[in-house]
């Protein structure tokens, strides 16, 4: 076993427990901090198999960006963990047959001959920049699907901007333009009197 | 230099006769033991300029104030940082009841471990650089994308009010800018056509003006001038420093994500703060003014002028710090959101086109 496949298992071992530990975990916080090793391991696996780009992208990503998000949400819910387990026995009987069935479907899936070591051989090394092979990939070959996934995101994004804009009328608003703009003249008047004299 | 300093070694050595079965130990693990020599090459000087850039922070805030700042411990008060981490060290690091007592200590590594681990892929001179890797540029990025976990979980741990308030603030902040970051830097590897540090910096010694004389003039901060300040204040933004450092806030939530934290614990954070700052300033320097390019040809290129420009930048976050009040949270977030993600695009386009038509 050289090196390589010691770390390769070293990472799948991690990020296993970690995705087993994401849904065991009691405290929702120590879920999301199981899912964020858990993509560091995978980001490792996707090291060793020289997509370096796609590797860091999932950091900056995922890591980087939509688990703060995650955090930051689920720091601010007040969760009673009695409750939470209370609905685990009354949902089994619904969950447990979606589990096996999506267990089923994957195996399906990756039993498939479109799966096997020949279907999908090891990577050739890459030579030169990572990134540039897959700027021009996505820009030539797959422009299409990949603006077409753009513009799904950009909706997605414009309607969770509408969703959760509410025009009141009823409270003052803050222009800055025109904070900027104000002038001693309009808040300070200097009126010159003579001395009071008693 | 490795063959070098095997030589010195075996020199050394061979007068005791010892050389032959040493190496014969050594010799497997020489890769790792050449790159934690390295390591220590990089991270010790880091952390010697870490402890003095907060001798240097006082000293200038206490000049620019028209006070002196410390002069007691040493001359010129040169042995101040010294003495502060000898007092962390010796002080007790307290835990507060009702604390999540894993993660209360896990968040001060989080914050410091990438703080650190970023410094892997920036180039000090013309190979100098720990690990040459192609998507260096990224790699910062997604180191510096972590250290925010620090301060969260440090927030959240804590079981604190104020702490939970500072995390708060700064997840929303830090997510926020990165985004103006990582966009002006896209302008600056479209440029310079790779996302080496290395590369990014040789790109800038070519052009009209470097074969003239004028290199300063050939680097990417006059076409990427708006770029140059985004870059700059964003880092500032990333950094939590003031006019931006509502994460820590004194006069509104005391000591943000730190307050419960005592002795070495709060000096790691401490230390992850300072080195991002040079972190960012050092960034700056590569990816704007040339890295250890020389500004004018007839002086030669090196450390040096990398030191200088990373002096001048630390110098001017000292002076933001002495200068300005600090931003209300919502100007920061107009800030980052309404003025940097756009002007930041328009400029991506802008630097495109100038491309397509002068190629």
């Amino acid at each position: 076993m050289d090196f390589k496949t010691a770390l390769f298992y070293i990472f799948s071992a991690i990020l296993v427990i970690a995705a087993l530990r994401v849904i065991t975990a009691r405290n929702p916080v120590h879920a999301v901090l199981f899912l964020v090793l858990a993509f560091f391991n995978a980001s490792g696996i996707w090291f060793l198999l020289q997509a370096e780009f796609l590797a860091i992208a999932l950091i900056v990503v995922y890591v980087g960006a939509v688990m703060v998000l995650f955090l930051f949400v689920i720091m601010m819910l007040d969760i009673n963990l009695e409750r939470l387990r209370q609905g685990f026995w009354n949902n089994l009987w619904l969950g447990g047959p979606i589990a096996v069935l999506m267990a089923v479907e994957m195996a399906a899936v990756l039993s498939t001959r479109s799966f096997g070591l020949e279907a999908m051989p090891a990577p050739t090394p890459a030579t030169g920049s990572n990134a540039k092979a897959l700027g021009a990939a996505i820009y030539t070959d797959y422009v299409y699907p990949f603006e077409l996934a753009s513009i799904v995101l950009l909706v997605a994004l414009i309607a969770a901007v509408v969703l959760n804009l509410r025009q009141r009328r009823d409270h003052k608003q803050q222009h800055p333009a025109r904070q900027i703009a104000v002038k001693r003249k309009d808040s300070v008047r200097i009126v010159s009197m003579p001395a009071e004299k008693e | 230099m490795e063959a070098g300093i095997l030589q010195i070694f075996q020199s050394f050595w061979s007068r005791f006769g010892l050389w032959e079965p040493l190496w014969a130990i050594v010799e497997p693990v020489w890769p790792l033991i050449w790159a934690l020599l390295r390591i220590i090459v990089i991270l010790v000087p880091l952390l010697l300029g870490v402890a003095y850039l907060t001798w240097l922070e006082r000293k200038v805030i206490g000049y620019i104030q028209v006070r002196i700042g410390p002069n007691r411990v040493g001359p010129l008060g040169l042995l101040q940082p010294i003495a502060d981490g000898l007092k962390l060290f010796f002080k007790e690091v307290l835990v507060p009841g009702g604390a999540n007592k894993a993660l209360f200590f896990t968040a001060p590594v989080l914050a410091i471990a990438p703080a650190l681990a970023a410094w892997a892929v920036v180039p000090f001179f013309d190979g100098g650089v720990l690990a040459d890797v192609n998507a260096g540029l990224f790699y910062v990025l997604a180191m510096t994308s972590m250290g925010i976990y620090g301060i969260i979980i440090a927030g959240w741990a804590s079981n604190s009010k104020y702490p939970f308030l500072g995390a708060m603030r700064a997840s929303a902040q830090m997510v926020s800018y990165e985004i103006a970051m990582g966009l002006a830097l896209v302008t600056v590897l479209m440029v310079s056509n790779s996302l080496n540090f290395s590369d990014i910096v040789r790109a800038q010694g070519r052009g009209w003006f470097a074969e003239h004389g004028a290199g300063f003039l050939s680097w990417n901060w006059i076409p990427l001038l708006p770029m140059f300040v985004v870059y700059f204040i964003s880092g500032v933004a990333e950094t939590n420093r003031a006019p931006f450092d509502v994460v820590e806030g004194e006069s509104e939530i005391i000591a943000g994500h730190m307050v419960e934290y005592s002795g070495m614990a709060f000096a790691m954070f401490f230390l992850a703060e300072y080195s991002n700052m040079i972190l960012v300033a050092t960034l700056t320097s590569i990816l704007f003014l040339g890295g250890w390019l020389s500004p004018v040809s007839f002086l030669p290129d090196g450390f040096h002028w990398l030191a200088l420009k990373v002096f001048f930048f630390l110098l001017i976050y000292l002076w933001i710090r002495a200068t300005f009040p600090r931003y209300r949270y919502d100007q920061i977030m107009r800030l980052g959101w309404k003025v940097f993600v756009p002007l930041t695009l328009v400029w991506i386009v802008v630097v495109g086109t100038c491309m397509v038509i002068f190629n």
